[in-house]
């Protein structure tokens, strides 16, 4: 697939209408905002990133109207392969594609669609961040910045998927390699799982909401697995003690913790790749020196709090309700959570 | 005069009997059935108490396992057949007749059970009705009852799920039957006496805590965006319409919708103490927003709720609690108050008919009836009037000495015209029929008969059926909202607008809502998680409906 | 797997410049409404890919009604859908509509 064709970029619709709130804004300070949106629509920076879909977070976090779709639905290019299950497609097979700006810089972004078989990667939806990759290289982008929500490969099309995760991860590397930075941003129901985690892993920094899961594993795959005495995937809060964002927060596997809104994405994304690392044998080994450390460290803990409580956190019983603000404070004090190399 | 005091004499035996597996009135949770077995004769009528939250299980599982050839044809009087336990007995042959109400997760199997013969089925209650019997033909000669803990002379504290216990206790011990009650734990001083101690015979130390079922929690991150729309229909067209104050909700997604657009759409539409102030309802988590931002003078409630009782606890000015803080529930209170002092009961159900009969019993599954039919129902013992229940009056009657007309209490179905597995709601036929035809019953498992019903709310439109003056009309209003099911689509659509017109139906435009404008913004919250935070981090959600 | 071509005559152009949009998601109980304008000012098609099969008649008197209230002359509409209930699928042909009149 070629998806870089310029002429054939034209921008196409979402719904603006319905920019989503946050629930609770009248209770919640509304203090998060900085000066960063020159550019960009303020009612629509608070919506709910949660909420929002694929197509709402990308026009939302960009610079306003600076959104240029790659093989849009109009192209139909859709699966080749659901109609034999008897399955629906999706115009955009779950996936949008494209470059914008981010408070004036140029950036290719891919969304995946978490409600559209769980986000999961086809052939073409596996091709298009693929391609999006690959035309970095020629593009030369400040960043990529790719909006997670996926459960893993489509089992449909597994075969097709799985080339697309390992050409995904390759292409990443090669981005990074030269020098531009790879961003993942993990918010949405689906999460970053399967394949989805693996692309994570690869990226040059994650910013992650409470709500965000990251994992390789989903929650029943472990239990039909292993059992539900060895991991019980319907204790959600379980769940979310070992894969959740405020986890992978304390844990370094993250690098950043924002609020469930587009804002805090947008200005966590500005920064993050402000900081993006070098990706030279010095950033790999400080990785894998990082990653043995905590298998040592932690090795032996039964649960997720019994990490934070090594980590230092006094009530560490108290991390999953506390609120975005107080374990924002809580996770700047412990060391191990930005001893991030990637 | 010995005659005079038979029963009195039995349970003196039994009592006697049981005796040899307790310490006082304490039982060990390993000799439930030995004692079970001692203090049962055959025959029996028995209240397992098997509440809406609150289950017997420890004692349900000690009944399970009675020998068949020493206890059997038990008459199980209950208001809930929720565990599978409550239907082993009937398996294995130690009970034989039910009498019951409400049988949520079990009505699958147990409408297979009455198809098989293996039930015999005296009739579905409300709850009322059965409370009621549980005084004149249906007294128990044995409960088991369930609390959170209890001391050793028996004084009971039930926890903040009290609901059917103080009820069932009333009936069995004053009318000479005897009382064994599982509790979580024994203590030497129980934080509130709920049943004096000289109404329970023995006490079951249970091997675990008491199962309680989460089943009033909707999780707003579920909610549609048409049942967003219905429910701004339902906020316009009736609540402010009517000014409805007193109200009880149904446990639906539509009125969970409706608690949630209280604080936001009520809010916009200036209707804030207007309406939707005093409730007899379960502690639902969807109405923490409003009643945090001060749109509820109090509730009443017939149980609690899985997660809520901190909650409860920092708010008494709104709750009814005991003096240990925590929430005071009573089913057969609350019931009586939904019937007399509450001026609409809105709710769901699964089949409503061209007349507007509604039932929640599909071919496959018998849900039985719970409280929904005391609640919606016009009871004609209610002598005091208000606004609302005036106004719903006038409508329906037109002519008359006005000292003499009474007025109507509003029974509101609120249904999407399609349900799960775009299976229509609005059908010809109940299939409640169909069941009566196979087990011999001899009425349907109605819930809400159609003479009750007010108005019916889906995403078309508000049948206001007070205003209906015929048969025709008011096939005609049914149809007039059910959409595009058969139902729908067979309108007479001249006569459908003539109706409009009156005001009999109203769309959503008739009363300036878009369908655009339903939006999940609107809710105050859009996750268990905004309720936790709403709640000042007070509601404690069971895990599965966690996301953090 | 059903598709279903709907093709109607209207009274009038859907007024707005705005050559396409998409709105919803194709997911269980939802769909996704691609509307473009390539027809004649008083032409409009509907086409459906539905998961569920046997609602044809549902179908054509939801497009029907749709049509006749927001006169979408010159619009080509395309739908993937997962199951949508009737009134869902009203819903987001109106919210499409209003995107393409923007």
């Amino acid at each position: 697939m070629a998806p870089t064709d310029p002429n054939h970029a034209r921008p196409i619709g979402d719904d603006p209408s319905s920019p989503i709130a946050p629930a609770t804004a009248g209770r919640r300070s509304s203090a998060g905002r900085t000066g960063s949106d020159h550019r960009s629509d303020p009612v629509r920076l608070e919506m709910s990133w949660y909420e929002a879909s694929a197509r709402q977070r990308v026009a939302a976090f960009l610079d306003a109207d600076t959104f240029e779709e790659f093989v849009g639905p109009t192209e139909r290019a859709m699966s080749p392969h659901l109609p034999l299950f008897e399955l629906p497609r999706a115009f955009d097979d779950g996936i949008v594609v494209g470059r914008g700006r981010l408070d004036g810089k140029p950036v290719l972004v891919a969304a995946q669609e978490g409600r559209f078989m769980g986000g999961a990667f086809g052939e073409v939806h596996g091709a298009k961040l693929v391609g999006l990759l690959r035309a970095a290289l020629e593009v030369r982008p400040a960043a990529v910045l790719i909006l997670f929500d996926t459960g893993g490969v489509r089992l449909q099309e597994a075969n097709a998927g799985e080339t697309a995760i390992a050409e995904a991860m390759r292409a990443i590397t090669e981005v990074r390699a030269a020098g531009i930075p790879v961003v993942g941003l993990i918010g949405g129901r689906a999460g970053a799982y399967g394949g989805g985690g693996l692309i994570a892993g690869t990226c040059a920094r994650l910013a992650v909401s409470e709500s965000g899961r990251i994992s390789v594993s989903g929650p029943e795959v472990i239990e039909t697995n292993r059992g539900a005495e060895e991991f019980d995937s319907r204790d959600r809060a379980l769940v979310w003690r070992t894969m959740g964002g405020k986890h992978r927060r304390l844990t370094g596997g993250a690098d950043a913790y924002v609020a469930d809104t587009v804002a805090a994405f947008r200005d966590a994304a500005l920064d993050l790749i402000a900081r993006a690392p070098a990706f030279d044998l010095a950033t790999l080994e400080a990785e894998q020196a990082r990653l043995e450390a905590r298998l040592t460290r932690f090795g032996t803990c039964r649960d997720g709090a019994d990490i934070w409580a090594r980590l230092g956190i006094n009530d560490a019983q108290a991390v999953p309700a506390m609120t975005d603000a107080a374990f924002t404070e809580i996770a700047a004090g412990v060391p191990e959570a930005s001893h991030d190399a990637r | 005069m010995n005659e005079w005091r038979q029963e009195r004499a039995a349970r003196d035996a039994r009592i006697a009997a049981g005796s040899a597996f307790a310490t006082g009135k304490v039982v060990a949770a390993e000799s439930v059935t030995d004692l079970l077995e001692a203090v049962l004769r055959p025959g029996d009528r028995v209240c397992l108490e098997g509440d809406n939250q609150k289950q017997a299980d420890c004692l349900a599982r000690g009944l399970a396992a009675c020998d068949p050839s020493r206890i059997h044809d038990l008459h199980m009087v209950q208001s809930g057949i929720v565990l599978p336990e409550h239907l082993d007995v009937f398996e294995t042959g130690v009970a034989k007749r039910l009498d019951y109400s409400y049988s949520g997760p079990q009505g699958a199997r147990i409408a297979k059970m009455l198809y098989g013969g293996q039930i015999a089925l005296g009739a579905v209650h409300t709850y009322l009705e059965l409370f009621a019997r549980y005084f004149v033909d249906l007294t128990p000669h044995v409960a088991l009852i369930a609390g959170v803990s209890a001391d050793r002379d028996g004084n009971l504290y039930t926890g903040p799920n009290t609901e059917d216990t103080p009820t069932v206790v009333e009936a069995t011990h004053f009318k000479n039957g005897l009382v064994i009650a599982q509790v979580n734990e024994i203590v030497e001083r129980v934080p509130r006496v709920d049943i004096p101690g000289d109404r329970i015979d023995f006490v079951v130390e249970a091997d675990r805590p008491f199962y309680v079922e989460p089943l009033f929690t909707r999780d707003p991150a579920a909610m549609t965006e048409t049942q967003i729309l219905i429910a701004m229909m339902a906020i316009k067209g009736i609540y402010a319409e009517y000014g409805v104050k007193r109200l009880n909700h149904g446990i639906g997604f539509g009125t969970a919708a409706i608690e949630l657009l209280l604080p936001t759409y009520g809010e916009r539409l200036g209707l804030k103490g207007q309406i939707a102030t005093h409730w007899a309802l379960n502690p639902h988590p969807t109405l923490i927003p409003a009643i945090e931002s001060g749109w509820v003078k109090q509730v009443h409630c017939f149980g609690s709720e899985v997660g809520m009782d901190r909650y409860i606890r920092e708010r008494p000015d709104v709750f009814f609690t005991g003096s240990d803080g925590s929430l005071r529930s009573n089913r057969a209170f609350c019931q009586t108050a939904g019937l007399y002092a509450c001026d609409m009961f809105i709710g769901a159900t699964l089949q409503i008919d061209l007349m507007g009969h509604s039932s929640t019993v599909t071919q496959s599954r018998v849900a039985g009836f719970g409280g929904a039919p005391n609640m919606g129902s016009d009871p004609h013992g209610r002598r005091h009037p208000s606004d609302t229940w005036m106004k719903a009056g006038r409508e329906a009657q037109t002519s008359g000495e006005p000292s003499l007309m009474r007025g109507r209490k509003l029974v509101v179905q609120l249904v999407e015209t399609f349900g799960d597995g775009l299976v229509p709601t609005f059908v010809e036929r109940l299939d409640a029929m169909e069941l009566a035809k196979k087990t011999g019953l001899e009425l349907a498992p109605v819930m809400i008969y159609a003479d009750d019903v007010t108005h019916i709310v889906t995403e078309e439109g508000i049948a206001n059926l007070l205003l209906c003056r015929d048969a025709d009309e008011r096939e005609q209003a049914i149809r007039g909202v059910a959409g595009y099911t058969p139902i729908g689509r067979g309108r007479d659509r001249a006569k459908v607008e003539d109706l409009r017109a009156r005001g009999v139906i109203r769309r959503p435009e008739d009363l300036g809502i878009s369908a655009l404008d339903a939006d999940r913004s609107l809710l105050a919250a859009r996750s268990i998680k905004d309720l936790v935070h709403w709640s000042g981090g007070l509601y404690e959600p069971p895990a599965k409906f966690r996301n953090w | 797997m059903e598709s279903l071509t709907f093709r109607h005559t209207t009274q009038k152009p859907l007024p707005g410049t705005k050559r396409e949009a998409i709105t919803g998601v194709v997911a269980s109980g939802n769909l996704e409404v691609l509307l473009e304008r390539v027809l004649a000012p008083d032409a409009c098609e509907v086409a459906v890919e539905t998961a569920i099969n046997g609602y044809g008649d549902v179908w054509e008197a939801v497009v029907a009604d749709f049509v006749a209230r927001a006169q979408p002359g010159g619009l080509r509409i395309s739908i993937n859908d997962g199951g949508a209930r009737p009134d869902t699928v009203a819903l987001r042909l109106l919210q499409g509509v209003r995107l393409m009149e923007a």
